[in-house]
């Protein structure tokens, strides 16, 4: 041991040491995003003559849509009674399915190919995102809220089932063990020891979807597959912007009201 | 009667853990085994019920070899071997009774099991444990209310509740105060007398293993060192298990630990 005054002499610093401790290759990654972006905006064919004509445009929608008219609430309430309708199906039926395909991607519980089908199950539902999707249902089943409930399950199992995944994998295991020393089977092992820890994770992410489901619903229903994104298409179609913008208050509104009640629900259960 | 015979495992291609034990036990006695962490105590007796695939060697519980069951012949084995955990690893969120009749899952089928439709005879069966061990006011309470040394005694009614022919206790103490840890010792021993049942107990604390057994069992990298009556079991003994270092825990208070303690110090 040095005796303190030794060091008494010379006052000692500290600084947090830096993120990226090489300072060439710190200096150089600065240097390499500020010419990328100043290439980036250079190289970018922005008209301005078309932005430039375009802003009395926009000065004219925002105008036409002040004061925001409700007088057409039937076609309103419709499109949200759909866009409800839609979101609750495709979260019961999202996260139902979500369920065995999570079982499936949980690499402690599940055997290598089982595994590799799930997960891929899962990859494939969260590579492509919903408007995408949806585009190809309405193709495929045609204009309507069927083609929003399939895209909504897709994504629902997408993101419910990985989070879900994640969870089981996570689980505590002695329970498991305890189990197999019981000499439970697969199934009752699944429903005494894996389900109940993960109920909790599954509720909360149950009323989270239904929350992001009701806002993607809007959405979807943009490319036709029905709900409020519809109305709401049809009303900008419509040069109807007091009416849009309207609709455009109310979905705030609605998302407001519905992340409000889900956060209220998911702190309560936990 | 449980028989143990060169019973040897090995993780990967690392020095084996288990380097061919031997060991048997008869009619209702209660046998400790100790030995230093990482001794091999968890991996024999997770061996017996295969929690642990042994990689070689034999195991047979009542004449009927273990070692080479699968799948439902597996299954149907494992009930007749309980099994008590450090952790205890109760169904947290479920309650006391559906932690019992766990027990159960391996004699209930699925939907009896999911929709908790057991047997009568089973809930009889599950109350009468509880009363045994105290804990039958708290049937309908969450696991996870419980205190450790509670938490334990479901631990042990469910395994009792698999009708065992052996019990396996996994210091089932370590994570119990002293004096809960007491409670739990003369349970387990006054129920193997009880249930005329074979128990075995791996344990840290070596006054206790003296104080509630009738062997001890001592174990040193993976080998038996030491078989025989707690009378027998002395200094040279604990020496010989732990390596000349000091025991573990408050391990030895009416031997000359303390002399022993003050050598090294």
């Amino acid at each position: 041991m040095t005796p303190p005054d030794a060091q008494a002499s010379t006052p000692r610093t500290w600084k947090k040491p830096p993120f990226i401790a090489n300072p060439l290759l710190r200096y150089g990654l600065i240097l390499v995003g500020v010419v990328y972006l100043v290439w980036a905006f250079g190289s970018l064919p922005f008209n301005w003559e078309r932005i430039a004509e375009g802003l009395p445009r926009a000065g004219r929608i925002f105008g036409g849509g002040f004061p925001p008219s409700l007088e057409r609430y039937e076609l309103l309430i419709t499109g949200f009674k759909e866009s409800f309708q839609i979101a609750i199906m495709a979260t019961l039926l999202g996260v139902l399915l979500s369920i065995p395909f999570a079982v499936m991607a949980a690499r402690n519980i599940a055997p290598m190919p089982i595994y590799i089908i799930g997960r891929a199950v899962i990859i494939i539902s969260r590579s492509f995102h919903p408007v995408i999707v949806a585009i190809l249902f309405v193709a495929a089943v045609g204009f309507g809220p069927l083609a929003g409930i399939l895209t909504l399950i897709l994504y629902s199992i997408g993101f419910v089932g990985k989070l879900l995944a994640e969870e089981i994998e996570e689980i505590d295991w002695g329970q498991v063990e305890a189990m197999k020393a019981a000499g439970a089977g697969y199934g009752a092992i699944l429903f005494y020891a894996v389900f109940p820890q993960i109920l909790p994770r599954q509720v909360g992410l149950s009323m989270y979807q239904l929350d992001s489901n009701l806002r993607a619903s809007a959405v979807v229903g943009i490319v036709g597959a029905g709900g409020i994104g519809s109305t709401l298409m049809n009303a900008f179609g419509r040069y109807d912007y007091d009416f849009a913008f309207a609709i455009l208050l109310v979905i705030i509104a609605v998302i407001l009201i519905s992340e409000g009640i889900s956060g209220w629900v998911r702190k309560k259960i936990w | 009667m449980l028989e143990i015979t060169n019973l040897v495992k090995r993780y990967g291609h690392d020095e084996a853990v288990l380097k061919g034990l031997d060991l048997k036990v008869e009619g209702n006695s209660v046998v400790s085994i100790v030995g230093a962490s990482g001794a091999g105590k968890s991996t024999m007796l997770r061996c017996i019920n295969r929690l642990v695939e042994p990689t070689s060697g034999s195991i047979k519980l009542n004449g009927n070899e273990l070692v080479h069951l699968r799948g439902a012949e597996l299954r149907r084995a494992r009930r007749k071997i309980g099994m008590v955990f450090q952790g205890f690893n109760l169904l947290d969120r479920l309650t006391v009774m559906e932690n019992v009749l766990a027990g159960r899952l391996g004699y209930v089928n699925l939907y009896q099991a999911i929709s908790r439709r057991y047997p009568q005879s089973d809930i009889e069966r599950a109350f009468v444990l509880m009363e045994r061990v105290g804990i039958a006011h708290y049937a309908n309470k969450r696991a996870d209310e419980l205190s450790g040394g509670e938490r334990q005694r479901v631990g042990v009614v469910r395994a009792l509740m698999q009708e065992p022919d052996v019990l396996l206790a996994d210091e089932p103490t370590a994570s119990l105060d002293p004096r809960t840890s007491e409670q739990i010792m003369v349970l387990l021993q006054s129920l193997a007398s009880e249930l005329s049942l074979p128990v075995l107990i791996n344990i840290h604390n070596v006054a206790q293993a003296k104080t509630y057994t009738e062997r001890i069992v001592g174990l040193r990298h993976g080998k038996m060192i030491f078989d025989g009556l707690p009378a027998d079991f002395n200094k040279d003994a604990l020496d010989a298990i732990y390596g000349g270092i000091d025991a573990p825990d408050d391990a030895i208070t009416d031997t000359p630990a303390e002399e022993h303690a003050h050598d090294s110090a």
